[in-house]
């Protein structure tokens, strides 16, 4: 069986799987890391993004073979509940999520944004974020929570 | 915004114990992880679920006092995350004077916590956690009671705070826990027994932040998407290629090459079951079947003509109120009509749905995100042919839903393959499966005639609504793999109360509100948030601006004049002040500019005897394109006592932002056999960069009921939406959604009407 090293949330991991075009999601969620969520399987909604070496990528749409050799994030990796990444701190503080379903998503967009760019203005964030849907409508929050997590006000 | 300074910080200590969900609360730090306490409290809540007390009318069903003198509370009701996990524990820990920290939740499980209905309609705070309310007075009453009689101290001299009863005077007390630590209250809930004074309330009224919160943003919450249990299969179901198709026949063999995968067909229920899931759905896309044609759709273009002349309709006045007034309209009299429709809407929940079932003979257990864990036990023992009690539905986080979506149709698809392969199954549906067929807000055809003088006074005014009807003791909503599969169970339509607010909140003369009930709907219909009452107050509260604008009168001072509500009053008079509101007629001086820029609003006095709501917005919109901009929204919100500002605050920034979403973007579409709106392309949402700026100003009247914060602020949105638009351009929307191509045909004199 076709055997992929990927380095995942830091660790270097070794992925098996007979069908190559597996996307990531299922395998990561097949090891456990269940932050990471099937949306639309798409890549129309965001909920499977993960950072794929520093740049937000759509889980469901990236095949395992794919990332043979490369570093992925995913929520989980980004920091816990005991050390949590300054995203995740920024997001508890405004009590960003409601049903929380498309969170893990827009936090990974955002770090991707901030990797990028780390004051972005508001307009930059929305952009940013214009490639994850939300239902519940936490958008508000969620430009406020990323514009504190990089120093500014929200 | 979110916690006052002086609130105490919650951690989070939320874990499955045999399934179901146990939240704890520790004071502290915000990211402490779980505690012993609530695993231990857990294991109990578990382990009692044998002999648990599930009788409504029974305090024992709510709460108990633990041995250790801890609290655990059991509510009914579930959190779809607009925060009733710390809301109710807020309520619970007031009334019985505990701290937060000593009490462990426990929510939505058949087998651990009373029925207290569906989790809908605004009701989880207003009705489930009144009950939880009145039953912590009843258990604070009797332990007071049997602190006095064991001091030797008049019970109206004792006060319980702090998990103890003392004398109000100071000096030696009993705790709950030597009170009745561990043992039942045998006593009914006391709809006499006093409630605390709200100003002596310490957690009432405070933001104190969700405990779920931290998990959800960390990963570390197990989603009903994320929940496993040993043995699980993993299965997809096919649905019919065209509504009301047959399966006529499944060519196995499409699938031999894949390993382990078992195809089930059960009459026109067709699935496929794999040990893993990637699996699953290479089967499900790779599975050849024949489907006969499908029983046919309307052509969509035709809907709105269609719902008025549906046959066998049924007519009900729901409201009528003659006029004294026997003279004759005078000559400034101004009469209208005008016709408004809203389309059918998907729940368009970001997470298809997904369940787990585990049936075997001796019994079933159903893990799903359903807001109605209770009211489906019935529904699935009898397609399953069990006993109710061997029936146990456990709730679980899901996507958010707003009503009911398909986590019921995944969770009977999981139960009807559990039951044909003897193993636990999971079913996930797809996004097309989602759109496709989750059941739908439905379509809603309203008229309005009236007639208003040149001082403002609604002499007349008639609505007629065309909506499907409700059948009557339906227990829930025809699920899908029951249909299919031909198991027993009771057909009909639920909508929700799509009935309520046709009539104006204002003084009229005569004015009446006949619904025209439907037998049939298009498609499955189902609540949707705030069930008909978005489309009923932008039919009323359009049709009054169009009044105004008749009457050259300016719309706010118009509904002030004819407002009799001092709350109702209010809210609209904070709308003024936050607007900074010019008094003048619409449209705006600017309408013929190539970017009109106008205000608007609306008010609902939500389901005729709940909150007080008014939204105002402003907005820009671009003659050439059709293009909507919203830039502000203002919303002014009375639902009585606030338990939690923050939770209200963000129910109401997701009732403004979703139903934006809805009234600019969305509408399910369809062809002869199929709806069409089955990804996100064909059926968009509202994106981060559409989001306009939100001010909400929360009235809190602490000593008045609480009237429930889920919904009421989406059903002004797409009246106030309409009439900003009218304000700045002139033109008057009166079909939803307000797409740039409606825009444009009504700027170019066209009336955004259906054709009837």
């Amino acid at each position: 069986m076709p055997r992929y090293d990927i380095r995942i949330n830091g660790a270097a991991r070794t992925i098996e799987t007979s069908d190559p075009d597996q996307p990531l999601l299922y395998a990561l969620r097949g090891l456990g890391l269940t932050a990471t969520k099937f949306g639309c399987g798409l890549g129309r909604c965001g909920a499977c993004n993960v950072l794929v070496d520093g740049q937000a990528v759509q889980s469901c749409m990236a095949p395992v073979a794919s990332l043979e050799g490369k570093s992925v994030t995913t929520l989980e990796g980004l920091g816990t509940p005991a050390n949590p990444h300054p995203l995740q701190a920024a997001f508890i503080a405004a009590q960003v999520p409601q049903c929380g379903y498309c969170t893990s998503g827009v936090i990974i967009s955002a770090a991707a944004l901030l990797g990028e760019k780390p004051k972005p203005s508001e307009a930059e964030i929305r952009t940013a974020l214009d490639g994850n849907l939300c239902r519940c409508g936490t958008h508000v929050r969620v430009v406020r929570a990323v514009l504190a997590a990089s120093g500014q006000e929200g | 915004m979110t916690t006052s300074p002086d609130a105490p910080r919650l951690s989070r200590r939320t874990l499955l114990e045999g399934g179901a969900l146990m939240v704890g609360f520790a004071l502290g730090d915000a990211l402490a992880p779980v505690g012993a306490l609530a695993q231990g409290a857990a294991r109990s809540a578990a382990a009692a679920a044998a002999t648990r007390i599930l009788d409504p009318k029974e305090v024992d069903a709510y709460l108990a006092i633990n041995g250790d003198g801890t609290v655990t509370v059991w509510c009914g009701k579930v959190d779809l995350g607009q925060g009733l996990r710390v809301a109710i524990p807020q309520i619970a820990a007031d009334e019985l004077g505990i701290g937060l920290d000593r009490i462990t939740y426990v929510e939505g499980d058949t087998a651990l916590t009373p029925d207290q209905g569906r989790t809908a309609g605004s009701y989880g705070i207003a009705r489930g956690g009144m009950q939880i309310r009145q039953a912590a007075a009843t258990a604070r009453k009797a332990l007071v009671e049997r602190a006095a009689h064991r001091l030797g101290v008049p019970a109206d001299e004792l006060v319980a705070a702090d998990g103890a009863v003392r004398p109000r005077t100071g000096g030696a007390g009993l705790t709950f826990a030597e009170l009745i630590g561990g043992a039942r209250f045998d006593l009914k809930l006391d709809p006499k027994a006093p409630l605390k004074d709200p100003e002596s309330y310490t957690l009432v009224g405070k933001p104190l932040p969700r405990p779920d919160v931290p998990a959800k943003c960390t990963g570390t919450l197990t989603y009903m998407h994320d929940h496993t249990v040993p043995g699980m299969l993993h299965a997809r179901v096919i649905r019919p290629a065209s509504v009301g198709a047959h399966l006529v026949s499944v060519d196995e063999s499409s699938v031999a090459d894949l390993p382990g995968v078992r195809v089930v067909r059960i009459q026109d229920f067709l699935a496929v079951v794999a040990a893993d899931e990637w699996t699953a759905i290479k089967a499900a896309g790779a599975l050849k079947a024949q489907w006969s044609a499908g029983s046919g759709l309307p052509a969509q273009a035709e809907l709105p003509a269609l719902l008025r002349a549906s046959p066998g309709t049924t007519e009900q006045v729901l409201t009528t109120k003659s006029s004294t007034d026997a003279a004759p309209p005078p000559e400034d009299a101004r009469s209208l009509t005008a016709t408004y429709f809203w389309p059918m809407q998907s729940h368009a929940s970001i997470g298809p749905s997904c369940a787990i079932a585990d049936v075997s003979a001796a019994g079933a257990t159903i893990w799903t995100a359903s807001q109605g864990t209770h009211g489906n036990q019935a529904t699935f023992a009898r397609f399953l042919g069990l006993p109710k009690d061997k029936v146990r539905l456990i709730y679980l986080d899901g996507a958010g839903c707003y009503g009911m979506n398909s986590h019921e149709d995944a969770a009977a698809d999981a139960a009807v393959l559990s039951r044909a392969v003897g193993a636990p199954v999971r079913v996930q549906w797809s996004r097309q499966d989602e759109l496709g067929w989750d059941p739908k807000g439905p379509p809603q055809l309203i008229d309005i005639a009236g007639t208003i003088d040149a001082a403002g006074y609604i002499r007349d005014w008639r609505t007629d609504m065309w909506i499907p009807e409700n059948t009557r003791g339906l227990p829930s909503i025809p699920l899908l793999a029951p249909e299919a599969a031909g198991l027993p169970q009771t057909p009909g339509l639920n909508s929700g109360m799509i009935s309520q607010n046709g009539d104006p909140p204002y003084r009229t003369g005569r004015m009446q509100v006949v619904a025209h009930w439907l037998k049939t709907a298009p498609l499955r219909p189902a609540p949707l948030r705030s069930p008909g009452k978005p489309a009923n107050c932008f039919a009323v509260e359009s049709f009054l601006d169009e009044l105004a604008a008749a009457a050259v009168l300016d719309p706010l001072q118009l509904r002030l004049s004819g407002l009799t509500d001092q709350r109702g009053k209010a809210v609209v008079e904070k709308i003024a002040e936050m607007m900074s509101w010019e008094q003048r007629p619409s449209p705006g001086p600017n309408s013929d500019q190539p970017v009109g820029r106008g205000r608007g609003l609306a008010y609902i006095h939500y389901k005729h005897d709940e909150a007080h709501v008014a939204i105002g917005m402003e907005v820009a919109v671009e003659r050439a394109s059709g293009a909507i901009r919203v830039e502000r929204v203002f919303c002014a919100h009375d639902c009585g006592q606030i338990v939690n500002p923050d939770g209200v605050r963000a129910q109401v920034e997701g009732s403004i932002i979703q139903t934006l979403s809805r009234v600019l973007k969305e509408e399910v579409t369809f062809d002869r056999e199929r709806v069409t709106s089955v990804d996100w392309s064909s059926y968009s949402l509202l994106t981060f960069s559409e989001v306009p700026k939100l001010d909400i100003a929360l009235i809190d009247r602490p000593t008045e009921p609480p009237l429930g914060a889920g919904e009421a602020a989406c059903a002004p949105v797409a009246a106030a939406l309409a009439n900003a638009v009218f304000d700045a351009t002139g033109a008057r929307l009166r079909t939803v959604p307000f797409t740039p191509e409606r825009v444009k045909a009504a700027l170019g004199g066209q009336a955004s009407m259906p054709r009837t």
